[in-house]
């Protein structure tokens, strides 16, 4: 064995683990105190510990909710709409916000010089300002529409009125086939179909059109990253334009646009709580009243949190495994 | 090219063209002549009251003439409002000045510390005979601006050492360094505000309170520097390993190597996503509102509440809106060229 005059004191490995230990006692010591600190604080204010308060009566009400509920429910149930509420409203949006986006970007692309200039003022005027301000403007807008009397009708079956947004829905419970509901206003209501509240609308819309900007221009890079031999290839080869756009670009800038966009996912749930700011009824906004009436914002406050880690954790990995079934395969 | 030619080669070059062209106008033909309509030819502008905005039916320009103080500055002490507008142009300047790559000196750092105290003491007063104002007065444009530049200042060599974890070989603080980042890259920035503004009353001792701007400041920088985080932890990766080993061989330390071979040049990598971050955390500062402090937006929704002129919200927000592309619009054309700019030397 070599001769180590200044002993182990000043071997690397015996350094990492010194610092490790002392890094590690910091953040434990850190946490300690924080937590020691929390619990002398609860116990001055009075306020209980522990989820035990999920099973007890809610006692508030939640204006829209997919599942049954009401005010005699459990706090759990009632946070359980608050996320059913999170995940439509996102997954709603993700659907929108890729097709806007996608359309958007293409536009952006196009060699038509008025349809790129509409498409790029579409991205830079939206992109640069922030999505809360464009929540209160499309709730505002919303809620100052004309009542259900005067409803817009932009197209058969669509009714915009401050009560919120009414379309046609399907109907299952006829066989096998749905059939289409269209609504139909009967006095001052509407009569079938789908009615989306002027929050929900706004919240959509909001996400959305926010959101598109982002995705085209993720759209735009993946398809310039495609070189335009190939292109020039899949023409020479005699394809036609539908054609070269399905079997060899896109698959081509998908490679690209995949990672990018599975964040631009994420954005839309992890935005989603801005909910809160104009009134619908999400898990944060849920959460918040049950904070506000048991005090047990630990515990409100970590299971919000552990919800939206979770939600975040599956949809990378179902986009990681789109992502590896787009993956070029090289040997 | 004379224009009908051009007219040709970029509107009508094919009959998927020209349909799309027709389309446009028809559309811009629906759109324009209204919004002009209402913007220009109909609207209000100068002083007044709602009544004056509702007479002339267009858009209610009125408002900004008789509101912008109270959506500029808050609830700031009106007659104190030379105040926050000093150092607003105190830190545009500066701003103006570190765009120029001329005045990338060390003396830049000191001239920003020098700044954030001036501005400090501004906005607080209470020495040199200015009138102290409590941060719960702080409001409208000047509070999105220090929330945001500070949030970003403080981000930044924490997110570094969060990069450095990262990347580090003992097991211990890559852990805590990955288990950092994803989960606060996993939660929504409301969550975390509002996390710092009802839990941190509770992690502190009994009896001392913080403040109301520190908390969402707190919240602000611990959220950002997950992000930063994984902008540095790109550059870092781009480096060659020749050049950490180069740092070993020549017997520099860790944070020698890191801090005079590493990072100078991964940190130079990753400026345009770091300015992209700081976009980010510019727009996000308005997500305060949420947690009631009175920075830009929410400042706006103040001056809108005046049930007299609610109805012209559409304007109100316009302005703001034009506030916060002014400055993000900014930011993104400065770090494309920046982008450019660096990688001259590279060709």
């Amino acid at each position: 064995m070599a001769a180590a005059p200044a002993g182990f004191w000043s071997s690397t490995r015996f350094r990492g683990v010194l610092y490790q230990v002392m890094v590690v006692a910091a953040v434990v010591a850190l946490g300690g105190w924080l937590v020691h600190n929390t619990l002398v604080n609860l116990e001055i204010r009075g306020i209980a510990t522990g989820f035990g308060f999920l099973a007890r009566e809610a006692g508030f009400g939640i204006s829209e909710s997919w599942i049954s509920y009401s005010p005699a429910d459990s706090y759990a149930r009632a946070l359980v709409v608050g996320l059913l509420n999170t995940m439509v409203v996102s997954a709603i949006g993700i659907v929108l916000a890729t097709v806007l986006g996608t359309v958007v970007g293409v536009a952006r692309l196009s060699g038509n010089w008025l349809v790129g200039k509409l498409a790029t003022l579409y991205v830079e005027a939206l992109r640069n300002v922030p999505l809360l301000l464009q929540l209160f403007v499309w709730y505002g807008v919303l809620t100052a529409l004309p009542g259900a009397r005067q409803a817009l009708h932009p197209l058969p079956g669509i009714f915009l009125s401050n009560r919120g947004l009414v379309i046609p829905s399907l109907d299952w419970s006829q066989g096998w086939l749905p059939a289409m509901e269209i609504p139909r206003l009967v006095g001052f209501n509407f009569i079938g179909g789908l009615t989306l509240s002027p929050e929900f609308a706004a919240l959509l819309a909001g996400l959305t059109i926010y959101t598109a900007a982002f995705i085209a221009e993720i759209v735009r890079a993946g398809i310039l990253a495609v070189p335009k031999g190939q292109t020039e290839a899949a023409l020479s080869l005699g394809l036609s334009r539908g054609q070269i756009l399905r079997l060899v670009v896109l698959p081509q800038a998908l490679r690209v646009i995949i990672p990018p966009l599975t964040s631009q996912y994420l954005n839309i749930a992890k935005n989603s709580p801005l909910a809160i700011a104009i009134g619908y009824p999400d898990l944060v906004a849920v959460s918040n009243t049950a904070i506000n009436q048991t005090g047990q914002a630990v515990e409100g406050v970590a299971l919000v949190m552990a919800v939206f880690l979770g939600l975040s954790l599956t949809l990378s990995a179902l986009m990681n495994w789109y992502n590896k079934r787009v993956a070029l395969v090289t040997r | 090219m004379n224009p009908s030619s051009w007219i040709k080669a970029n509107l009508f070059n094919s009959p998927v063209n020209s349909l799309l062209t027709v389309l446009a106008l028809a559309l811009l033909g629906q759109v324009v002549p209204p919004l002009v309509d209402w913007a220009v030819v109909r609207a209000s502008w100068g002083p007044g009251d709602p009544e004056t905005c509702r007479r002339a039916g267009g858009a209610c320009w009125t408002l900004l003439t008789e509101k912008h103080r109270l959506m500029l500055f808050g609830v700031y002490p009106y007659d104190q409002h030379w105040r926050p507008l000093l150092a607003m142009a105190l830190f545009v300047a500066l701003l103006a000045v570190s765009a120029n790559r001329r005045f990338w000196r060390p003396w830049l750092g000191g001239a920003w510390l020098l700044t954030v105290v001036v501005i400090g003491i501004l906005m607080w007063g209470g020495v040199l005979g200015l009138v102290p104002v409590e941060t719960s007065q702080w409001g409208g444009l000047p509070l999105t601006l220090v929330i945001a530049v500070l949030a970003i200042a403080m981000a930044f060599p924490f997110s570094i050492l969060l990069a450095l974890g990262r990347r580090s070989e003992l097991p211990a603080i890559k852990a805590l360094s990955v288990g950092y980042i994803e989960l606060v890259r996993g939660v929504p920035l409301v969550s975390v505000l509002f996390m710092a503004s009802v839990m941190f009353p509770l992690f502190l001792p009994e009896g001392i309170t913080i403040d109301k701007v520190l908390r969402a400041l707190v919240g602000m920088t611990l959220f950002t520097a997950a992000y930063l985080a994984e902008a540095v932890r790109g550059g870092l990766q781009a480096i060659p390993k020749g050049q950490f080993e180069a740092a070993d061989a020549l017997g520099l330390s860790y944070w020698q190597g890191m801090r005079l071979i590493v990072l100078p040049q991964a940190l130079r990598l990753v400026i345009p996503p770091i300015v992209n971050q700081f976009i980010t955390c510019f727009k996000d500062t308005s997500l305060v509102t949420i947690v009631g402090l009175y920075d830009l937006l929410a400042a706006t929704k103040a001056a809108l509440n005046d049930p007299g002129w609610r109805p012209f919200f559409v304007e109100g927000y316009l302005a703001a809106a034009a506030v916060y592309f002014c400055f993000c619009f900014f930011m993104s054309r400065y770090s494309q060229w920046l982008e450019r700019e660096l990688a001259k030397g590279t060709r």
